[in-house]
């Protein structure tokens, strides 16, 4: 028995992306959730299965029920860090599909820009890490990148060119929080954090909140919007600490992106928009290596000089990703709703033109989660 | 130790063992595999016969970064990943060599050093010494 094709998202929304000035963190998700729920046409009673994973809430299951007033049959609060949404479709997909629930709302938010300014998190530094004080977990990252670069021959200008796509996406995207202009040199002439990562290669710190609604998709077309499916979903979680990654250069990607692609029976070539967990600019360039779209070691190649840009030869974090659009800390649940606007045509100015299969990748921990959903228009079941 | 035993974990034996100054990795008394960090049982076969040994502390640097802060903070420090020659790796710190002389595969040497708030840590300085 496959998923594929078996559920569909019915509905999306955004709240309170950039600053949300007075919110807590669980508002911003629940106005997210009422405007979700809107864009699908259905009441809030309908509800019977919910799933979040917030950054400071051990139970947000819990505390999403009670705030919405549900008494769901099934609550999900699977926490795997930013991949943890990518993760919600799928589980929503087989509740679905075993009727063990008819309708499956996803959700998260944060006000960790305006509480904090920085990353909120409830992760203190691992045991055998701790000693020697990494920054969390922007050094984890930066060791990955200096591996990268070592073993690849990746250069500083092609890491630059992540965070100068992504402006340039952001740059037609009204909702993008930052939309200046953005130069491969003024990445390389900002701040030093963690060699060799600077502060225009790392994602922003924003508030914000988005939801997802899925049922099944017989059902699908029985709402306003145009549903688009999940043809295929896969996980691969290797470590929890950098430490103990295996090998710096290969993430759960590799697993992810095979399993998701299989079920939906797609290969990286047919996939027309792609949407990546960009926490720093590395990330993007192991996924789309790790995913399929270039080989492993020329990731730096095929992001440089516009080639994920607007124009370029994939169009990748279309909104402007966690480096130019939004970061409210856990950002798996934005690839989803981009993904979403791109197959439904309402992406405005950055709409990919006859964008029929999307590609959404979640990143938890550091390098540690990873999670690919599949998703594709009417056209492609 | 052929099973798992009562008494402290693991990490607690690592700990005791660090603070008198020893640095010790696992080994599986199974299938031979070395472990770091320490763990009940064995990542390679499952087994719970994971005993304590010295390792040789020689090693080599797989990766490295230089965490940047202003003088009046205390100043640069840099966290590597080494690669021990028992085929472990671990986080930690290279002393005796400026942090931008540090690079993937210098061969490095362990011992007990301090690490954060002073506490007793693993660090590394270059083979045949300070540089």
């Amino acid at each position: 028995m496959s998923l594929r094709g078996k559920a569909a998202i019915v509905g999306t929304a955004l709240a309170g992306c950039g600053e949300a000035h007075g919110k807590g963190a669980m508002e911003i998700t629940i106005e997210a959730v009422h405007g979700a729920l809107a864009d699908a046409g259905i009441a809030l009673g309908e509800v019977d299965a919910i799933a979040t994973c917030q950054p400071l809430d051990m139970l947000s299951g819990l505390t999403l029920a009670q705030e919405l007033g549900l008494s769901p049959k099934f609550t999900m609060n699977n926490r795997m860090g930013g991949s943890s949404f990518l993760s919600h479709t799928l589980w929503a997909a087989m509740l679905l599909e075993l009727r063990l629930a008819d309708t499956v709302l996803i959700c998260y938010g944060s006000n960790q820009r305006t509480a904090s300014g920085k990353l909120m998190t409830a992760l203190g530094l691992p045991t055998y890490e701790a000693p020697y004080r990494p920054l969390f977990p922007l050094s984890s990252y930066a060791l990955a990148a200096d591996r990268h670069m070592t073993q690849f021959g990746t250069t500083r200008e092609q890491l630059a060119d992540v965070a100068v796509a992504a402006r340039a996406w952001a740059q037609k995207n009204p909702e993008a929080f930052l939309r200046d202009p953005l130069t491969r040199e003024d990445v390389i002439a900002s701040r030093l954090v963690s060699d060799p990562l600077r502060v225009r290669d790392c994602c922003l710190v924003t508030d914000g909140g988005g939801a997802i609604v899925m049922r099944r998709s017989e059902a699908a077309k029985d709402h306003p919007r145009p549903p688009v499916y999940l043809l295929g979903g896969g996980e691969g979680t290797t470590h929890r600490d950098i430490s103990e990654m295996a090998d710096l250069t290969e993430t759960g990607a590799v697993q992810s992106g095979q399993t998701a692609m299989e079920m939906a029976g797609v290969k990286p070539a047919d996939i027309d928009v792609v949407q990546l967990y960009d926490a720093f600019t590395i990330n993007v360039i192991l996924f789309l290596e790790d995913l399929g779209f270039c080989k492993k070691g020329e990731g730096g190649a095929f992001v440089a000089n516009g080639g994920i840009a607007p124009g370029g030869h994939l169009p990748v974090n279309t909104n402007g990703g966690g480096l130019s659009c939004v970061h409210p800390g856990m950002y798996g649940i934005f690839t989803l709703i981009e993904a979403v606007r791109q197959l439904r045509g309402d992406a405005g100015d950055r709409q990919i033109d006859s964008a029929e299969l999307a590609l959404a990748h979640g990143n938890g921990g550091v390098l540690s989660s990873q999670v690919t959903n599949i998703l594709g228009t009417d056209a492609t079941l | 130790m052929t099973g798992i035993e009562k008494g402290p974990g693991p990490d607690a034996v690592f700990a005791a063992k660090l603070a008198e100054g020893t640095f010790e990795i696992q080994k599986c008394g199974g299938c031979g595999t070395h472990v770091f960090h320490p763990r009940v049982i064995c990542p390679a076969c499952g087994g719970a016969d994971l005993g304590w040994v010295a390792p040789t502390g020689r090693g080599t640097v797989y990766a490295r970064t230089v965490v940047r802060r202003k003088p009046e903070r205390g100043g640069d420090y840099n966290v590597v990943l080494v690669d021990l020659e028992e085929g472990v790796r671990m986080m930690s710190r290279i002393d005796g060599i400026e942090h931008d002389r540090i690079v993937t595969g210098l061969k490095v040497t362990a011992s007990v050093g301090e690490g954060a708030e002073g506490k007793p840590a693993v660090v590394f300085e270059p083979e045949g010494g300070a540089q």
